[in-house]
């Protein structure tokens, strides 16, 4: 498989990519996180632009995961503020998040094991169905158009992420890479305006980590998503992301470009805890 | 009818309505008719035409078995232009030599990743003019000049139809079957590429005189999923149905192609020993997973099988109590294995490519399944000797087809001579000369025999076969065939041509020899580790021990028992040279890579040293190194034999 991370070298004169990246779509302002006495967030604040990769990268416990769970809703910050778009969003859970258009994938994976991964992804579109319970026990054709729609939709994904070959398979039986690719697969299918990725490439191998990082680019690229990602892997998140903000201790101490980040010597201290 | 484009208009015409291509996309099959098939190819190369292509152009084809690859080889030979299909799994260095000798100026391409290889080479190659590409996905920022789209490609040639039309129609006329139809580079076991000319008449007559032997029609179906640059492939795919009217089906991909199979049970089967192969291992891993009354019941169906049912296949006397058993293992086994492996509506299959082994061979025969073992090679093209009667167990290949001549050389070399169908290769006098006689009769390389009644039997490349030390004949493939038709064997490469003993480097099937191991309850973490381990020894050494016995029941054969062996510590691989794209073994490559193994087989000692460089899919290169245990298998005299009977 041919991987080109972001550089395009045969598209030569070419703008770098499909949507060229716009105005602000989420604004976190002074957001803090408290367990009982922990902090799990404190003070924190950057934006994310729209069709741009936003990485989240620090040390266990630094409070990445927590930062997605506020973002999509999981879980309420007792301080601070959420816009999308210039509006606030005030009782988020993560239905609502799901409705207006921001999709997900988990550290653990959370398919149903038991399912294949056609009804997996399906199961991905089950937001966007209009057809009523009962119109779709009864199987009348309102319902059959729209779940043939959605089984289109849903066969673009396939060919998208290269899975043809395990549409039938139940999720259980396949190996971890794979189960990641379909969860993306799954998050794809919400048709979602911002994607935030939990650690996409935990537990993968090289060749693994390549596809999964070509998807993401693809997908940035083709539809234009905005992609929030947290991830351990620097050199993936230096290829990958526009912008990249740094949490240790729950606190923000890095933000922009990789190569100003990895420039900030105090990263640098919180990721090598170098003595000053 | 004198071209391929004119046995497809005769397709538009006689069966307009009845399928030509099926394709599954985006998870459903779906019929492109011999009458649209006809349309889509007429705009395709009235688009050509405008495009500047002319008769006698060489036009490159990398991609896939697609139905676009197909209308595009169609609308190529339609204006008198010669396809040249190209293997898409290749590095881009490797077609380079191709499109500078054939000068192409013209390529279809499947997709970003095909397209990013010829851009990469316009420099070296100046022919190169155009590119058309078929998947967008990708192609979106490219606004280099050469690129053009399949479906703006589409769009020119509707526009111009009419104006162009009549031109079409003359170039039609003009198609006689002298002209140059396909030129393929041979895939080579040894040296670099050559090309080979194929004319419209060398390709339709061949394949009318099997149609006509093998009674195939317009109502057979076939899957296309091997490299259309492989020439039997091409035939098999493309020139049969244009010549029979029949369908021919494209998998999803090449991941998908085994449920693809069964899904569309197609009734004629082309296959490369290794897919046999890789089919019967699947098989038996299935088996070894599932309970013990199952595999009960399998084993000794498979025992009658292995027994008698190639004798029922060829139709040889069976007893009544074999035949009523065979029938009950048909109902409970055979038959629904072969409706699993999708070869349930299968009339005829055909192995090509290598020799395959009398195992593997009886086993498909055995299952109720008529694979027959085809001879033939880029220059002699597929179908070279046919098969008039049923091969039961003789092993033979058949008589030579028509217009094609078979003789042997004093040293049981197998030549021919064919002045209409092969003249050389293609602008590559040298080479040609270098396997040509006085007489014209062209040098294979296979050593084989021929029978009373005319027919050919091999019995390997002549440059492999040789003595041993001790004066014994040492024919390798026989000895590899023998050894692969273990499942937990992948590729295994046996020596001995002038030395004292026979030794095998063996190459283990991860998939097989994993799924044992995982049962064993041993652990490894990869490729490497796996086959250090030393129960994986012991189970090659048991496989490889069995094969001494039956070799040692042979007067024969009994010297070449394998002595020693080696478990390769990397898989042998294209992009290392260490097989070719048709995944066939290259000795020299293999030998000389592993000549610290080779060496340490033959001096007695207790490891070898492996120190061999690797090229991944991305063009990067690593090294494999370490040490390498060395195997020993029994050795049986005949003595031994019958104190252990």
């Amino acid at each position: 498989m041919n991987v080109s991370m972001h550089s395009h070298d045969a598209a030569l004169d070419a703008p770098q990519r499909g949507f060229p990246i716009g105005a602000p779509i989420l604004e976190l302002e002074g957001v803090s996180l408290r367990f009982g006495g922990v902090k799990a967030l404190t003070n924190i604040s950057f934006n994310v632009l729209e069709h741009e990769i936003r990485a989240i990268i620090g040390p266990n416990g630094a409070g990445k995961s927590s930062m997605l769970n506020v973002i999509n809703g999981v879980y309420r910050p007792q301080e601070g503020t959420i816009k999308m778009r210039g509006q606030l969003l005030k009782e988020m859970t993560p239905n609502y998040a799901a409705q207006i258009g921001i999709s997900r994938t988990f550290q653990n994976i959370a398919l149903f094991k038991g399912m294949t991964v056609l009804d997996n992804i399906m199961a991905g579109c089950s937001l966007r169905e209009h057809a009523s319970f009962l119109e779709i026990a009864l199987q009348l054709p309102s319902a059959r158009k729209e779940e043939t729609e959605n089984r289109e939709k849903v066969e673009h994904i396939i060919e998208f992420l290269q899975i043809e070959h395990i549409r039938k398979t139940p999720v259980k039986r396949l190996p971890y890479g794979l189960q990641k690719r379909v969860e993306l697969g799954r998050a794809l299918a919400a048709e979602p305006k911002i994607l935030l990725l939990d650690e996409p490439m935990a537990g993968m191998n090289i060749e693994e980590k390549q596809d999964m990082c070509r998807f993401i680019l693809d997908v940035n690229d083709h539809f234009g998503t905005t992609v929030v990602l947290i991830e351990h892997d620097m050199g993936v998140v230096m290829d990958l992301s526009d912008r990249v903000v740094v949490l240790d201790y729950g606190k923000k101490i890095g933000d922009g470009p990789p190569d100003e980040v990895r420039a900030n010597p105090e990263v640098i201290k919180a990721y090598l805890g170098v003595a000053d | 009818m004198s071209t391929l484009t004119k046995f497809l208009l005769f397709n538009q015409q006689k069966n307009s309505g009845s399928p030509a291509i099926r394709e599954k996309k985006l998870g459903i099959w779906h019929t492109l008719s011999w009458g649209q098939l006809a349309d889509e190819v007429r705009v395709v190369a009235a688009a050509l035409l405008l495009e500047g292509v002319r008769r006698g152009d060489h036009v490159g084809l990398l991609g896939e078995n697609r139905p676009r690859l197909f209308s595009a080889m169609a609308a190529i030979q339609w204006i008198g232009g010669v396809v040249v299909p190209l293997f898409t799994d290749t590095n881009a260095q490797e077609i380079a030599s191709p499109i500078q000798t054939a000068k192409i100026a013209f390529v279809f391409a499947e997709n970003q990743e095909q397209v990013d290889k010829l851009l990469g080479l316009i420099p070296q190659c100046p022919s190169l003019r155009r590119v058309f590409y078929d998947d967008e996905l990708g192609m979106r920022h490219y606004r280099q000049s050469q690129l053009l789209s399949y479906e703006a490609l589409m769009a020119k040639g509707r526009t111009g139809l009419t104006e162009v039309g009549a031109q079409l129609d003359s170039e039609l006329e003009r198609g006689s079957g002298k002209d140059p139809a396909a030129l393929f580079f041979t895939s080579g076991t040894t040296g670099p590429a050559l090309g080979v000319l194929h004319t419209h008449e060398a390709l339709i007559s061949r394949v009318q005189s099997v149609i006509k032997s093998e009674g195939l029609s317009s109502n057979d179906t076939s899957l296309a999923y091997l490299p259309p640059a492989w020439l039997a492939q091409h035939v098999f795919a493309y020139v049969i149905p244009l010549v029979s009217g029949s369908c021919v089906c494209c998998p999803e991909s090449s991941e998908t192609m085994l449920s693809d199979l069964r899904e569309m049970g197609p009734t004629l089967f082309l296959a490369p020993p290794r897919v046999l192969e890789a089919l019967l291992t699947q098989v038996s891993i299935r088996i070894s997973n599932t309970g013990g009354i199952k595999r009960s019941i399998f084993d000794s169906c498979m025992a009658v099988a292995k027994r008698v049912g190639a004798g029922v296949m060829s139709g040889e006397p069976v007893s009544a109590t074999d035949r009523l058993t065979y029938q009950l293992g048909d109902a409970i086994i055979y038959g629904p294995l072969r409706d699993v492996l999708g070869l349930s509506r299968v009339r005829k299959a055909y192995c090509a490519g290598e020799s395959i082994g009398a195992d593997l061979l009886l086993f498909y025969r055995s299952l109720g399944i008529d694979l027959k073992q085809v001879y033939g090679s880029a220059e002699m093209g597929l179908f070279a000797t046919l098969q008039a009667t049923d091969p039961g167990l003789s092993g033979s290949v058949g008589r030579p087809a028509p217009g094609l001549e078979i003789s042997l050389s004093p040293e049981g070399e197998v030549l021919f001579r064919a002045p209409d169908q092969f003249s050389g290769y293609y602008q590559d006098a040298d080479s040609t000369r270098l396997r040509t006689d006085a007489e014209g009769w062209f040098h294979t390389g296979d050593v084989g025999w021929l029978s009373a009644q005319g027919e050919l039997n091999l019995v390997g490349r002549k440059q492999d076969i040789g003595s041993l030390k001790n004066g014994g004949l040492f024919a390798p493939k026989f000895l590899e065939n023998k050894l692969k038709f273990s499942i937990y064997i992948n590729e295994v490469i046996v020596l001995g041509k002038n030395r004292d003993a026979v030794c095998a480097l063996v190459d283990i099937d991860t998939e097989a020899v994993g799924n044992w191991a995982d049962k064993q309850g041993l652990s490894y973490t990869g490729f490497a580790d796996l086959v250090a381990l030393d129960e994986v020894y012991r189970l090659v050494g048991e496989v490889i021990t069995e094969t001494n016995a039956e070799l040692a029941k042979d007067l024969n054969l009994v010297h070449a028992q394998i002595h020693r062996f080696v478990l390769l510590p990397k898989r042998l691989e294209p992009d290392d040279g260490e097989v070719t794209r048709m995944r066939k073994v290259r000795r020299e490559v293999i030998a000389q890579r592993f000549a610290s193994l080779t060496q340490a087989l033959y001096d007695g000692s207790k490891v070898g040293h492996v120190d061999a460089s690797v090229r991944y899919e991305d063009g990067s290169s690593g090294q494999v190194s370490g040490t390498v245990m060395i195997g020993h298998a029994r050795i049986f005299t005949a003595q031994s034999l019958q104190k252990a009977a």
